[in-house]
C-alpha cells in the first residue's frame, strides 16, 4: 500500500493531502488544472521536498519529516511519466529506453524484461528512431517503457495524455489499459479527465485547492458534489461497479451490479470487472413499471434525495440496492408530478446503448 | 606561397589560440554550471568579476598577469620553483593571456545554453536512477555541447587576433610569442614593411571568415543531432 502524508506550501498555494493506495490497482489523483496534483506528483518521486510529511510504500518509509529523512529520488525506484514524455533527445529509443535499465544496482532482481516491454508498448520498430521523429503518442509509450526498465516499485503517470489530441490519445490509452491489467505495480495516475480515470482506475483521490475531497472507489466518489463541479454539469452521472454475468440472446453483455442487472453494448467475457458510467441526463425516472419501451434497462429503485440542480432540473439520486446508487436529472416539474421524496419507490429507466463501460481484465483487488 | 615568417606567425596563432581554447573550457563549464545553477553568497560579484576582461583595457590584463604569474609573482614563483614552468614571455604564456581575454565570451555562451535547457530531463534522470555527476555527463554536457562548441569556435577565432594582453605579458618574441598581430605590428613598425602588413592582414582576414564558416556548419550539425 502506498501511503502519502504531506504538507508542502509554495507562495500562496499550500498542499496538505492524507491519503492511501492499495496495491496494486491504478488509483487516479483527479481535479482541474491548479489543484496541486502535479506538485504532489513531484513530492512523492521526491524531486521536491515537503515542509511535512511521511510517505510509504509497503513498509519501506521514503520521507518522514519526524526523523528528518528523506530519501533521494534516484533510489526511491519510482518510475515518473512526465505530461511531455522528457525523452533524452540525444539518445535514441533504445537508448532512452536503456537509460534507467543501466542505472540499476548490481544484481538487482529486473522482473520487468527489455523484450516485454518492448512488445507489451509496441516499440519494435522504433527503437533506431530519435525522440524528436516520433509522434505524442509514441513518444508517451517509449516513456512508459523507460519508466517501467527501471524496474519501479510505484509509477508515478502525470498526466501522460494532457498533450496529446483525441485520436492521439488512443494510442496510448490501449496500452495503460494492458499496463495495468498485466503487471503487478501499483499506479498512481493524474488527470483532469474523467473519462480517462473511469477507463483505467478503479480508485480516486478527489483533489481540490490542495486539498483531498474524497478518497475511496470511482463508485463512491463519484457521486461526490465536489466533482459534479469538476467534470460540468454534462458528465454528472454515477460510476457503478460490475461484473460481468453472461451475453443475452442478442449479444448482449449483462452486468450484475449489487442486486441490479444491467444489459450494456459492450464486448466482455463471464466474469470480467466492468466499470459502467450512467450518466445523470441519460436516466428516466418512472412512478409505475413500464411497458412497451425500447429500453433495455429498468431497474427499481429508492429515492434517496431530491437536490436543485442546473436551471429548473434537479438531481434524484437513486438507491438500486447494495449501496449501488444512480443519479438521475429530471425537470423540477416532473420530480413534482411524481411525487419524488426521500423513499419513494420508483423505477429507473436507462438505454442500454448509453451506457459506457470499461472492462478490466484482471480482477483490480 | 607564404614567408617563413609569415607561416610561423600564422602558426603560432593557431597553436596559441587553440591552447588559450583548452585552458578555457573545463573551467568555463564550471564557472557558467556555478553562475547558471548555484545559489551562493557573493554571486553577482563573482559574476561581475568574471565578466571584467571584457571591460577592462588589455593592457591591464597583461599586466595583472605578470604580477601574479610573472617568474617572481605568487603563482607564478610557485609554478618555476616546483615545476620549473614559466609562463612569462613563453608561448604558453600568450595562450594563458588570450585564454583569460576570451574567458567570459566562453562562459556566456555555455551559461545560455545552459540556462536554455530543459531541467526537467535532469529530473527524468534523476526518477532512473542517476546521480548528480552521472546526470552531468549523461545529460547536461552533452546537451549543452552547442553552447560550448559556439563558445569556443568564438574564443579561438578572438585568440588569433588577442594583442595587448600578450604583448604585455608574453612579449613579442619571434617564433615564441609573435602571433599574427604581433607581426602585423611589427611590419608595421618597419621601414618598407607595408606590403608584408598588407599580406598579415589579408591571412587575419582570410582566418577569421573560414573560423566563422567552420562554426556555422558545426553548430548547423550539432542541432540537427539534437533535434532542434
Amino acid at each position: 500500500m502506498l501511503r502519502v502524508q504531506l504538507r508542502k506550501r509554495r507562495g500562496d498555494f499550500s498542499l496538505e493531502v492524507d491519503f492511501h493506495a492499495p496495491v496494486p490497482g491504478v488509483t487516479a489523483l483527479f481535479g482541474r488544472s491548479g489543484c496541486g496534483k502535479s506538485t504532489l506528483i513531484s513530492l512523492i518521486a521526491g524531486l521536491l521536498s515537503p515542509d511535512e510529511g511521511r510517505v510509504q510504500i509497503g513498509e519501506d518509509v521514503l520521507v518522514d519529516s519526524e526523523r528528518q529523512y528523506e530519501l533521494d529520488a534516484r533510489h526511491r525506484r519510482i518510475g515518473v511519466v512526465f505530461q511531455d514524455a522528457r525523452l533524452f533527445p540525444h539518445f535514441s529509443v533504445l537508448g532512452n529506453l536503456q537509460y534507467g535499465a543501466r542505472r540499476l544496482p548490481r544484481g538487482a532482481p529486473t522482473p520487468i524484461g527489455f523484450d516485454d516491454v518492448v512488445s507489451m508498448l509496441g516499440l519494435g520498430a522504433m527503437l533506431r528512431r530519435r525522440p524528436q521523429e516520433l509522434s505524442g503518442g509514441e513518444k508517451q509509450r517509449v516513456a512508459l517503457g523507460r519508466a517501467l526498465l527501471g524496474q519501479p516499485r510505484l509509477l508515478l503517470l502525470d498526466e501522460p495524455l494532457a498533450s496529446l489530441d483525441l485520436a492521439r490519445r488512443e494510442d496510448v490509452l490501449p496500452y495503460l489499459e494492458k499496463l495495468r491489467d498485466a503487471l503487478a505495480i501499483p499506479i498512481v495516475y493524474v488527470s483532469h479527465q474523467f473519462d480517462e480515470v473511469l477507463r483505467l482506475a478503479t480508485r480516486v483521490v478527489l483533489l481540490d485547492g490542495g486539498r483531498v475531497l474524497a478518497d475511496g472507489d470511482l463508485a463512491a466518489v463519484s457521486r461526490h458534489p465536489a466533482l459534479r463541479e469538476i467534470v460540468g454539469p454534462d458528465a454528472v452521472g454515477a460510476v457503478m461497479a460490475g461484473v460481468v454475468e453472461r451475453m443475452d440472446a442478442a449479444g448482449l453483455t449483462v452486468v450484475r451490479v449489487g442486486d441490479a442487472e444491467f444489459v450494456i453494448d459492450e464486448p466482455a467475457t463471464p466474469g470480467q470487472r466492468i466499470q459502467i458510467q450512467v450518466l445523470a441526463r441519460d436516466v428516466i425516472v418512472a412512478a409505475a413499471r413500464p411497458a412497451g419501451l425500447s429500453v433495455r434497462n429498468v431497474v427499481s429503485a429508492r429515492v434517496v434525495s431530491v437536490t436543485p440542480d442546473v436551471g429548473r432540473a434537479v438531481l434524484v439520486e437513486l438507491d438500486i440496492g447494495r449501496t449501488a446508487t444512480l443519479l438521475a436529472r429530471i425537470t423540477s416539474r416532473a420530480a413534482q408530478e411524481l411525487g419524488l421524496s426521500a423513499d419513494v419507490q420508483v423505477w429507473a429507466l436507462i438505454k442500454a446503448v448509453s451506457l459506457r463501460g470499461h472492462v478490466f481484465s484482471a480482477p483490480a483487488r | 606561397m607564404l614567408s617563413p615568417a609569415e607561416t610561423e606567425a600564422l602558426t603560432l596563432s593557431l597553436s596559441v589560440a587553440a591552447r588559450s581554447v583548452l585552458f578555457n573550457l573545463p573551467i568555463a563549464i564550471l564557472v557558467a554550471w556555478l553562475l547558471a545553477r548555484a545559489r551562493f553568497a557573493g554571486r553577482t560579484v563573482f559574476d561581475a568579476f568574471v565578466h571584467l576582461p571584457l571591460v577592462l583595457p588589455p593592457v591591464v590584463v597583461g599586466y595583472l598577469l605578470l604580477v601574479l604569474f610573472g617568474i617572481r609573482g605568487p603563482i607564478g614563483g610557485w609554478l618555476y620553483q616546483n615545476f620549473g614552468i614559466q609562463l612569462a614571455f613563453t608561448s604558453t604564456g600568450a595562450a594563458l593571456a588570450t585564454a583569460v581575454m576570451s574567458f567570459p565570451l566562453v562562459v556566456r555562451s555555455i551559461r545560455i545554453s545552459l540556462e536554455a535547457m530543459d531541467r526537467g530531463l535532469e529530473d527524468a534522470a534523476k526518477t532512473l536512477g542517476a546521480g548528480a555527476v552521472d546526470r552531468f555527463f549523461s545529460i547536461t554536457l552533452p546537451l549543452i555541447t552547442p553552447g560550448i562548441l559556439a563558445g569556443a569556435v568564438t574564443a579561438f577565432a578572438a585568440g588569433l587576433g588577442e594583442f595587448g594582453a600578450v604583448i604585455t605579458f608574453a612579449a613579442n618574441i619571434p617564433g615564441e610569442t609573435r602571433t599574427l598581430p604581433l607581426a602585423l605590428y611589427t611590419a608595421l613598425q618597419t621601414p618598407d614593411g607595408d606590403a608584408l602588413a598588407a599580406r598579415l592582414a589579408l591571412i587575419s582576414f582570410a582566418l577569421g571568415l573560414a573560423g566563422l564558416l567552420v562554426a556555422e556548419l558545426l553548430s548547423r550539425r550539432i542541432r540537427r543531432t539534437l533535434g532542434r
